[in-house]
């Protein structure tokens, strides 16, 4: 029925002292939409930057349970992160886009990774610009300054950035807070396309995008996983009432 | 008696703009002095001939190309040092004692007199390492001289990208390199760029480092181990041996014109590379 | 891949730190060859007689440099009293007066000015102070006087440039919560934001006295060379830096010793003034 992406048993981070995961069990299903949801300081930001490599272990005392990812391995510090960021492709919250053309925004990954052919990569940035829903918006002005674009638009800008790496898992933190509604609306519906092709895990603080947005949700408060389960099924039904609370806006 | 606030104010406003505008009259004028002197002097014969008679006739092209010389391959040495000495510092460690030694070396090098360095040039390139008076000995003694200034430059520069640009960087799979000479080195080029003209404008006016290591032969030089005289070398002692005033006021405004179209031209690079992208 | 770009990564860390510690390198070698050359003259003649002695005549066995100790400190000082109060002034216009405008082309001119070499200062001292000095005060116009102007307009740029990065970085809201109890612009100045930029102004007049102290070439022209302790502001001199550029060139044996060793004693009194204006910074730094 669902595969699993990303396999997650008793993940246990710490921050210095301080224990920011404790004991997450988690599954992570391919194609799909995983919302990722909880008030702050709940560990959605540990969580994510342990998937997607940006994790400084110097920063973190202890890093303890097992993540498996399908067609990549186990991570641990050992892993080799560098590859990992090729795998794994995150937007952030604030758009930050490069102080380069348009083209080189988008074409910087993947000549990372060794494309050189101009015609190469002029398909490929016009493939991720499409699925970003940018293209039409962009086609003619591809040599510009990236940073004249709108906050909206340069939010789709860093998504096709990801995009032009194809990447197995693609990993958006909070990407339209301070995004107006139509850019917001625009990025929801490319994550719809998108996830036929890729693993989606949306981080919100924000209930509303969670529901519209995420095939399956899970509950983060205090570092540990309250609960997670299909989205319908959390939202109208939650198990525990710590979910209900925060899905009915009691606290947050 | 009290005297009125007001009036001290506006008092003290007026003295003030004086002694702003006093300053910069006086540099000024000392640019506008060397240029009407030496501006009748400064013809395309002057330029492109070889001097004659110790310098009271003919004209300075062989010390334009060792001043050419001592610019270019001085800065050539001290850049690459410079600029991974400041990639170092700001990327590749945390703050610790190491750091701060190594800083301490940059500050004191900062510091030493440029007689100094011509005593260490002189006793090390030229007689310890045999080098003689050379353009070599020259150029290595300014290299060493400058780099402080390319290290400084270079940091401020690097420091001043902001840290979110790495952030993306490594999440779109850079390493650590990838990211200093893709994303940071070009986004700091305008101040590093700075650093390196204005560190040729010093290595250019250099008189007490440079007449000591490259000595002053009047010949235009043939190889790296020849002697040579820069234009500021040529300058002091058409001066100081009272040779020619004319061509002193000559040489001088070339070689000042020289450091300004420089200095000119590292604003206009500077402020083209920041617009194209910001 | 792993591995391969780990080793890579590392060997990228270890040339830059080999970079970074070519600095240490040449400080390391510029001080042993200086003091290798310097020291032994002191250990063989003694300190005293060197930096106390009022004969230097080399070639005869004197090397008493104290008269040029003393004309280094007095013409610095000059240029220091001569020039520091007009950078100032300037400084606290550009910083608190001065126009968006106004700033945009006078402060880089200031640091394109600041790129005049030192030998054409030197020269239009000779050429146009030196004969005033001589007509109108006397003397051979080669003097004490001519080499603090000199000095004193070489070291404008230097204290105006860094005593306003002192100035402008004071806090709006010092001069902010002045002006709000109703002083005058100048009061605020005077009494709030001078004092605030202290460390950085005090900062600024010592590297002005560390470039004072070493200029070589300049000193030369307008300074006249005599031997003797000058007495009087029209009275030549011989500074430590001219001491050793006029004599480098034909010196040997301990002669030319004796010049390294005028070169320790300037390294001394320079490294001791910059390590005080670094503390004076750091002050600031910490407030």
């Amino acid at each position: 029925m669902h595969r699993t992406k990303i396999r997650v048993r008793n993940l246990r981070l710490c921050f210095g002292k301080k224990e920011v995961l404790n004991g997450i069990d988690l599954d992570i299903y391919e194609n799909r939409v995983m919302g990722l949801m909880g008030p702050s300081a709940s560990g959605k930001s540990s969580f994510i930057s342990v998937i997607n490599g940006m994790i400084n272990f110097e920063d973190h005392a202890c890093f303890k349970g097992q993540v498996h990812i399908d067609g990549f391995g186990e991570l641990s510090e050992k892993t080799d992160h560098v590859a990992l960021r090729k795998r794994v492709g995150t937007v952030f919250a604030t758009p930050i886009p490069l102080p380069r053309s348009i083209f080189e925004n988008v074409a910087f990954g993947s000549r990372l990774k060794g494309v050189k052919k101009r015609s190469e990569l002029n398909a490929l940035v016009a493939e991720s610009l499409k699925k970003a829903f940018l293209w039409d918006e962009v086609k003619n002005r591809l040599s510009e300054s990236a940073l004249k674009l709108s906050g909206g638009q340069q939010q789709r800008l860093c998504l096709a950035r990801t995009l032009a790496l194809k990447p197995d898992v693609i990993l958006l933190d909070e990407p339209c807070s301070g995004l107006d509604p139509i850019s917001t609306a625009k990025i929801e519906e490319a994550l719809s396309e998108l996830k036929r092709d890729h693993t989606i895990i949306l981080v919100s603080n924000n209930t509303k995008q969670i529901a519209r947005a995420s095939d399956f949700v899970a509950f983060f408060y205090m570092g540990k996983l309250i609960e997670f389960g299909p989205t319908v099924k959390v939202f109208t039904n939650p198990e525990q009432k710590l979910t209900e609370d925060y899905v009915l806006g009691k606290f947050g | 008696m009290r005297i009125n606030p007001r009036l001290i104010d506006k008092l003290m406003r007026g003295g003030l703009t004086f002694q702003a505008l006093f300053t910069v009259a006086i540099l000024v004028a000392i640019v506008l002095i060397i240029f009407v002197k030496g501006f009748p002097y400064v013809t395309t014969e002057f330029i492109f001939s070889y001097p004659e008679d110790m310098g009271r006739l003919g004209g300075i092209f062989p010390f334009l190309v060792s001043t050419l010389f001592l610019g270019v391959l001085s800065i050539a040495f001290a850049t690459p040092l410079g600029i991974g000495t400041a990639i170092y510092l700001t990327e590749y460690t945390k703050e610790s004692s190491l750091t701060r030694c190594i800083r301490f070396g940059v500050e004191s090098l900062a510091g030493i007199p440029s007689i100094i360095y011509g005593l260490f040039g002189f006793i090390f390139f030229v007689i310890k390492l045999r080098m003689g008076w050379s353009l070599l000995s020259g150029t290595l003694t300014i290299a060493i001289m400058v780099l402080p200034t390319i290290i400084r430059t270079s940091e401020e520069a690097i420091k001043a990208v902001p840290n979110n640009l790495r952030t993306v960087s490594f999440s779109l799979g850079a390493t650590k390199w990838e990211t200093v000479t893709r994303v940071i080195i070009p986004s700091a080029a305008p101040g590093i760029l700075t650093g390196i003209m204005l560190s040729i404008g010093r290595a250019v006016s250099e008189t007490a480092a440079v007449i000591f290591t490259m000595g002053s032969s009047l010949r235009l030089p043939a190889s790296i181990m020849d002697s040579g005289r820069t234009m500021a070398v040529h300058f002091y002692i058409l001066a100081r041996e009272g040779i020619s005033l004319e061509k002193a006021y000559a040489t001088a405004l070339v070689l000042i014109f020289s450091i300004l179209v420089i200095n000119i031209l590292a604003y206009y690079i500077m402020h083209r590379m920041i617009a194209r992208f910001s | 891949m792993n591995r391969r770009l780990a080793n890579k990564e590392n060997a990228i860390r270890l040339v830059l730190l080999l970079f970074a510690l070519s600095s240490l390198l040449f400080l390391f070698i510029i001080f042993i060859f200086i003091l290798s050359e310097g020291v032994p003259l002191f250990a063989k003649v003694g300190v005293k007689n060197i930096t106390m002695g009022t004969r230097w005549a080399p070639t005869k066995g004197f090397f008493g440099i104290f008269p040029m100790i003393v004309s280094s400190f007095m013409v610095t000082l000059g240029a220091l009293v001569l020039g520091a109060p007009l950078a100032l002034g300037c400084s606290t216009y550009l910083s608190e007066y001065a126009g968006k405008k106004t700033k945009m082309v006078l402060k880089p001119s200031l640091e394109l000015l600041a790129g005049i070499p030192s030998v054409v200062y030197g020269f239009l001292g000779v050429v146009y102070i030196v004969p005033l000095i001589r007509e109108y005060l006397g003397g051979s116009g080669f003097s004490i006087l001519a080499t603090s102007l000199v000095l004193g307009i070489m070291i404008l740029p230097t204290i105006t440039s860094i005593s306003f990065d002192a100035l402008m970085s004071v806090p709006a809201a010092f001069r902010e919560g002045s002006l709000a109890m109703g002083a005058t612009k100048w009061q605020t100045v005077y009494k709030v934001v001078l004092p605030a930029a202290r460390s950085g102004i005090l900062a600024s007049f010592i590297l002005g006295m560390g470039r004072a102290i070493g200029e070589t070439m300049a000193v030369i022209m307008v300074a006249g060379n005599a031997l003797k302790i000058p007495t009087s502001l029209l009275d030549p001199l011989r500074t430590l830096t001219s001491n050793i550029a006029l004599e480098l060139a034909y010196a040997t044996g301990d002669h030319r010793r004796a010049l390294f060793s005028t070169g320790v004693v300037l390294l001394v009194i320079i490294m001791s003034l910059n390590l005080v204006a670094n503390f004076w910074v750091k002050r600031r730094v910490d407030k």
